[in-house]
């Protein structure tokens, strides 16, 4: 009997044992297997291609805990036909799940470094599994700096966990807001105008960059300012990404495939296709 | 008697600034506290100063009478307010509350003017970093502008 491969098109069934409600329009999803075959392993960064049945698929960073198999974890932000009708579905609900897939952050590269993280909106998302993983192995890295912008404060994710990580005399972390009324007593600005205040080694430093397109490329001037080395800034790209495993083509950037050879890109390597329009 | 000059050239908007020019600052700088909730500026008032903040927050603020006053920006640790003294007609085109416990150096932006007029050098350094910190907030307006965390 000839042994099969499994099909990397074909979703998995997976159970939603877990919603919780971030903000207005983004939630998590904890999903276990239908099959009790547990969660693959996945990297920090990497992302799922999530299924509702009879309405289509999307991929979705997993922001969970890589040192925590069980559950796979997803933060969704509801913006269009999949994830609207994904907010909707009720704890019980089984959706279909692919991967993971991609490259993800480079942690272990990273070793003796400071590390700073930027986020801007759902790109905390993306983010997290990385500061888990860095957290769990703390003392291998130098300084570790979070900063974190969106657009206001009702807008924050992981309140809780922010909260947590700021009370850490291990960790820097800085959340900024667009837009803000009087009575919030945090910083209003732009995530680039935290830059200039964070202290690292800027010879020493990866940083790991996740938000819209806009905000990555003046982070980057900032971080340019600040003397990191581009080969030592890592992006998450985000084009339409449809197979997952660099088959279809839809998510083709210049010579790269999004979604096999990112979503993270070292930005010495990406500089020059991301700044054509034409791309 | 202790003057504000170690204080001053800790500063990052006075770094490598000549000693004869850090002197003349020293002489039109002195030491502010403010609470939480007190206002360094006003608008319409006039603007003959600007302020080096070195502990606290400072919310630069527009008041709007539907909305209240709405935090466009906040200054820390480090950070300059300020910069209408240097342009006519002189008068501050938005509000500065400080959020919490601040403490600054004010500089009184009067006397400079007259000092840049006088001395072109000390003039035109001093607008070379405004214009650097003006550049920076107008590329962060710019972002703000965009509302790119919009879905």
């Amino acid at each position: 009997m000839l042994d099969r491969m499994p099909n990397p098109m074909l979703p998995e069934p997976y159970r939603i044992e877990r919603i919780l409600k971030e903000t207005g329009d983004t939630f998590t999803l904890e999903l276990e297997s239908t099959n009790g075959a547990g969660i693959a392993a996945f990297s920090a960064g990497q992302f799922n291609m999530l299924y509702v049945f009879g309405i289509g698929e999307v991929p979705i960073s997993i922001s969970g805990d890589p040192g925590k198999p069980g559950r796979m974890v997803h933060t969704i932000r509801a913006v269009g036909a999949v994830t609207k009708v994904m907010r909707t579905l009720k704890r019980g609900s089984v959706i279909g799940l692919r991967g993971p897939y991609g490259k993800g952050w480079p942690i272990e590269e990273s070793r003796g470094n400071d590390i700073i993280i930027i986020g801007g909106g759902i790109g905390l998302a993306p983010l997290r599994p990385a500061l888990y993983r860095l957290i769990s192995e703390r003392q291998k890295y130098g300084r570790i700096i979070l900063l974190y912008g969106t657009r206001t404060p009702a807008d924050i994710l992981f309140h809780r966990e922010l909260e947590s990580w700021r009370g850490r005399l291990d960790l820097d972390v800085n959340v900024t807001v667009d837009r803000a009324i009087s009575s919030w007593r945090g910083n209003v600005g732009v995530v680039t105008t935290l830059i200039p205040k964070a202290s690292f080694d800027p010879l020493q430093t990866t940083a790991f960059i996740c938000g819209p397109e806009v905000m990555m490329r003046f982070t980057v001037l900032e971080l340019e300012r600040r003397g990191i080395p581009s080969e030592n800034m890592y992006i998450s790209l985000e084009r339409s990404m449809k197979c997952g495993i660099g088959l279809c083509g839809h998510c083709q950037l210049g010579p790269c495939f999004i979604c096999k050879d990112g979503p993270i890109f070292s930005y010495d390597k990406v500089k020059n296709l991301i700044a054509l329009r034409e791309i | 008697m202790q003057t504000l000059e170690p204080i001053l050239a800790q500063q990052p908007f006075l770094q490598d600034l000549d000693s004869e020019h850090l002197q003349l600052l020293v002489g039109c700088a002195s030491n502010v506290r403010y609470d939480a909730g007190q206002f360094l500026l006003r608008e319409g008032e006039e603007a003959n100063q600007f302020f080096i903040i070195r502990s606290g927050k400072v919310a630069i603020e527009i008041y709007s009478p539907e909305r209240g006053p709405i935090t466009i920006e906040t200054l820390g640790n480090g950070d300059v307010l300020g910069w209408s003294w240097l342009v006519s007609p002189y008068l501050w085109r938005f509000d500065a509350r400080a959020v919490e416990l601040t403490r600054a150096l004010v500089l009184d932006g009067k006397c400079l003017r007259g000092k840049c007029e006088t001395d072109h050098h000390l003039g035109y350094t001093l607008l070379n970093r405004f214009a650097h910190i003006i550049d920076r907030r107008l590329q962060a307006t710019r972002i703000q502008l965009l509302d790119i965390y919009r879905a």
